[in-house]
């Protein structure tokens, strides 16, 4: 642990607790961020970053502990009071207004009047104003200029701009530099230095390690909603600190059986699309292969783009060794693909019809003719689907909408396998779902391979992409960044893959100088 | 990061019991609890309404916007919506008069061509079918909102009617046999428009409980997306159901041409307001994924009802209309009630 910077910090969260239901997301959080400190928060998805923050910005409330700001206890019935004591957050989905002026949406809802005329806005001193505001952090942009014709970048400094003007002292930033280029991020960094010199906190959150090295003091890892340790963020190298984040044995809940691996079923070559470079990969018979990288690296393109959900811009798709066209949706089914997608409830299942309606949805030719629905029989083949994989309601005619969470996940399941799929692409397939339900699905879905099927399973969720894949594809920025077998996985290996770096054989610890990054990865 | 959403969600979807679901069963059968509340009130208070003629008198009203609004009710229930039936009602029945012998206007343009009248019926229902095939096409082609597209072919084909007529109306001199049987004959009693219903409810009816390619009209109004990624033709299904609204449309357009004898400007104007609110008093949702063609059937002959027992007591027209928008209202709104209930 390294001490505080200062004896007095600006920020002080003590013992915060959160929970969902029954399922606690913070257990007893400390944090300190210092007066002019820049602190990263990291973790892996899930380990409770966001709900934090959500607590210290009054978004959400917390159920125990305290936050002191200049040792001050304070309480927060919402985000607006966060605001007034000094808070600001910069979410990563940026909130600006996109057709009001950059000065608008500086002061929005609390523009300055004209004296003694209080109903009329004061434009001249608002456009001044705003000037200011941006002349302070060395930005060049009009205050005039329309919010929506400025870059992602640009949008983001006048996301800061508002925050200085609203005289914040503590800046959130979830992820800012997710939509920027690298030279936009180095404007960014140039402008967090100087707010550190004018003496404000900033709690950076990024999965990119290493920036954290470049713009953080020090870095506070979160793991399962419990601060694991907090170091000094220059001479903890990125190794380190991905170790931190995951540092935890692989769980045995996992109940991988090996397959023999068979001959080939899914040939992917040079796949481009708008956010996919030149992708290329194979899958077996009976494999299960695991897609790892964060949120945003293009894995669920690649998913979309095999199932011909997206159209493609370039590259080559076989199947069983032929080369097959996959212009939508409908083709990929004829050609044995069947996709789980990520958001169960816009893109999995529609909710207002049965299960049983749900069940044959994708291959109705099966209990039909000529347009004719057999009834009888897609309830018969339904029920059997739906005792097999243990939905509960086990009830053919029940509204899926009514089902929970991991209960209609089985039904999408049931759906694939109703088509007779050979090559199911599953996306994050237990997120959201109970952890009874996350063992059924994960045995259903070692038990299909064992069928026979090829598995591609996409999941952010490490240990389970570890537990049950025969081999590990690691995505970055749209591209295959690294390939693991299963006697070579790691977290810290895909961890590095993830954010762009090259996993080292040995050594826990480089030197952060000796790690140069490779944010555009190599295509393996 | 998503552990927050995730949480919410799995704490909102515990399964419903009790209660719950018995409001959703009662939101399904209420319009026919409300058609038969109003005609057990009905009868009792006048025992003309009650009589089998005054029935078929309602069902021989209610026919010709029930023939559009069985077909509406596809089209609302994959989440769509179509204005331009009244306009497609004016010009299929002009188009279709105009063609059949003895028909005469004082417009150049019409008397020209004449056919027999299977064959001038045929051509009427092409015309529909077409316009609805426009629509259909220009909803999945340019992904305009469907309300704007189909205001835009109401104008349109509006003026087509009245670039057809000239503003004339067209008469018959006299009508044939075959072409007045549309409109005024009768099969067993019963109403020629009403046959013409009862056909049309049910062969959309089962064509939407019964057939692929109704599962498939539910699954995209319920989760376009979703449907989509299970292989089904969300753009093709669409433009069918269009069509198919276009056609019945038409098919109405012929048999109020023959029924009040003669085309003109003005008729079919407003069909498509009769329509919608008959299929949403009848428990369809506007939003998509939910409602019948039964329901609609209901919901018309509340419509129907309500508008002749205003009629058995004299009330006035603009009274027929107060009502009629008041319990389209009340529809709409226990609609939306009833999805923010399912939300939550």
């Amino acid at each position: 642990m390294v001490a505080s910077s200062t004896p007095q910090p600006l920020l002080r969260m003590e013992g915060i607790t959160k929970s969902y239901g029954n399922v606690q997301v913070l257990h007893g959080v400390d944090l300190e961020v210092g007066r002019g400190e820049v602190l990263g928060l990291l973790g892996e998805n899930g380990a409770g970053k966001s709900t934090l923050l959500n607590v210290l910005n009054g978004v959400i409330g917390r159920e125990g502990g305290s936050v002191l700001i200049d040792g001050q206890p304070v309480e927060f019935a919402g985000p607006k009071q966060a605001q007034e004591a000094g808070l600001a957050f910069i979410h990563q989905e940026l909130s600006v207004l996109p057709y009001l002026s950059v000065a608008e949406n500086i002061f929005i809802g609390r523009l300055p009047r004209r004296k003694g005329m209080p109903w009329l806005v004061d434009w001249a001193s608002c456009y001044r104003r705003a000037g200011e505001i941006l002349e302070r952090l060395g930005v060049r942009i009009d205050p005039r200029t329309m919010v929506g014709r400025l870059g992602t970048a640009e949008q983001e400094l006048v996301e800061i701009a508002k925050a200085l003007s609203m005289n914040a002292r503590i800046i959130t930033m979830d992820e800012p530099t997710a939509s920027l280029t690298e030279a936009e991020i180095e404007r960014l960094f140039t402008l967090m230095r100087q707010l550190k010199a004018d003496g404000v906190s900033v709690l950076y959150v990024s999965h990119r390690l290493d920036e954290v090295g470049e713009i953080c003091d020090r870095a506070t890892i979160l793991r399962d909603g419990k601060i694991v340790t907090t170091v000094d963020a220059k001479t903890t190298g990125s190794h380190a600190l991905a170790t931190m984040m995951v540092g935890r044995e692989l769980s045995e809940l996992f109940p991988k059986t090996e397959h023999e691996r068979g001959p080939e079923t899914l040939r992917v070559s040079d796949l481009s699309t708008p956010k996919l470079k030149n992708v290329s990969l194979t899958a077996h018979r009976g494999e299960i292969l695991g897609l790892a990288g964060l949120v945003g690296s293009g894995r669920t393109e690649l998913a979309r783009a095999i199932f011909g959900a997206d159209p493609i811009t370039s590259g080559e798709i076989f199947v069983e060794g032929e080369k097959v066209t996959i212009d939508s949706p409908g083709a990929a089914i004829r050609h044995g693909i069947g996709l789980v997608p990520e958001d169960r409830k816009h893109q999995g299942a529609v909710l207002s019809m049965s299960n049983a309606q749900n069940i044959s949805l994708a291959c109705m030719s099966k209990v039909s003719r000529l347009g004719q629905l057999n009834r009888g029989a897609e309830r018969q083949e339904a029920r059997r689907l739906i005792q097999d994989l243990q939905v509960y309601p086990p009830r053919a005619e029940q509204e899926t909408g009514r089902l929970s969470g991991g209960n209609q996940q089985k039904v999408v399941l049931a759906k694939w396998l109703f088509a007779g799929s050979k090559i199911l692409i599953v996306d994050e397939p237990t997120r959201g779902v109970d952890v009874g339900a996350r063992a059924a699905i994960h045995g259903l879905i070692n038990d299909l391979a064992g069928q026979g099927a090829t598995i591609i399973m996409i999941s952010s969720d490490l240990p389970e992409v570890m537990g049950m894949s025969d081999r590990i594809l690691v995505m970055h920025e749209g591209r295959v960044a690294g390939e693991l077998a299963r006697k070579d996985f790691s977290e810290e290996a895909i961890v590095m893959y993830a954010s762009g770096l090259e996993p080292t054989t040995s050594g826990p610890e480089p030197a952060v100088a000796g790690l140069e990054p490779t944010r555009e990865g190599s295509n393996a | 990061m998503s552990s927050t959403a995730q949480l919410d969600r799995q704490v909102v979807e515990a399964p419903k019991r009790g209660l719950a679901r018995l409001n959703i069963q009662l939101e399904n059968i209420a319009s026919g609890i409300v058609l038969v509340l109003l005609v057990i009130v009905l009868g009792a208070v006048s025992p003309a309404f009650l009589s089998f003629s005054n029935f078929l008198d309602i069902a021989r009203v209610v026919a010709i916007t029930g023939i559009i609004a069985v077909g509406m009710t596809l089209v609302i229930i994959t989440g769509g919506i179509d204005l331009s039936v009244g306009s497609t009602v004016g010009l299929v029945g002009a188009v279709t008069a105009s063609l059949v012998a003895g028909s005469v206007s004082d417009n150049a343009l019409v008397s020209g061509v004449k056919l027999p009248v299977p064959l001038a019926v045929l051509v009427g229902l092409a015309v529909g079918a077409l316009i609805g095939l426009i629509n259909g096409l220009i909803i999945t082609r340019t992904k305009i909102e469907p309300f704007m597209a189909t205001l835009g072919t109401m104008i349109f084909v509006k003026g087509l009617l009245y670039l057809y007529t000239g503003g004339y109306p067209i008469t018959f001199d006299p009508m044939p046999h075959g072409y007045a049987f549309l409109g005024q004959g009768a099969m067993f009693g019963v109403p020629t428009p009403v046959v013409f219903f009862a056909v049309a409810v049910a062969v959309l009816w089962w064509l939407s409980r019964r057939m692929s390619v109704g599962r498939a009209i539910y699954a995209i109004g319920g989760n376009p997306e979703a449907a989509r990624l299970s292989g089904l033709k969300v753009d093709r299904t669409k433009v069918f159901v269009y069509t198919l609204l276009g056609l019945l449309a038409g098919l109405a357009g012929i048999i109020l041409t023959s029924r009040q004898a003669s085309a003109d400007t003005v008729i079919g104007t407003g069909f498509e307001l009769i329509a919608i609110s008959g299929v949403v008093i009848g428990g369809t949702s506007l939003t998509g994924g939910r409602g019948s063609v039964i329901g609609s059937l209901i919901g018309v002959f509340i419509v129907g009802v309500i508008q002749n027992a205003l009629n058995l007591f004299g009330a006035s027209t603009q009274i027929q209309y107060v009502v009629t928008g008041l319990v389209l209202l009340l529809a709409i709104s226990l609609d939306g009630i009833a999805r923010r209930r399912r939300r939550t």
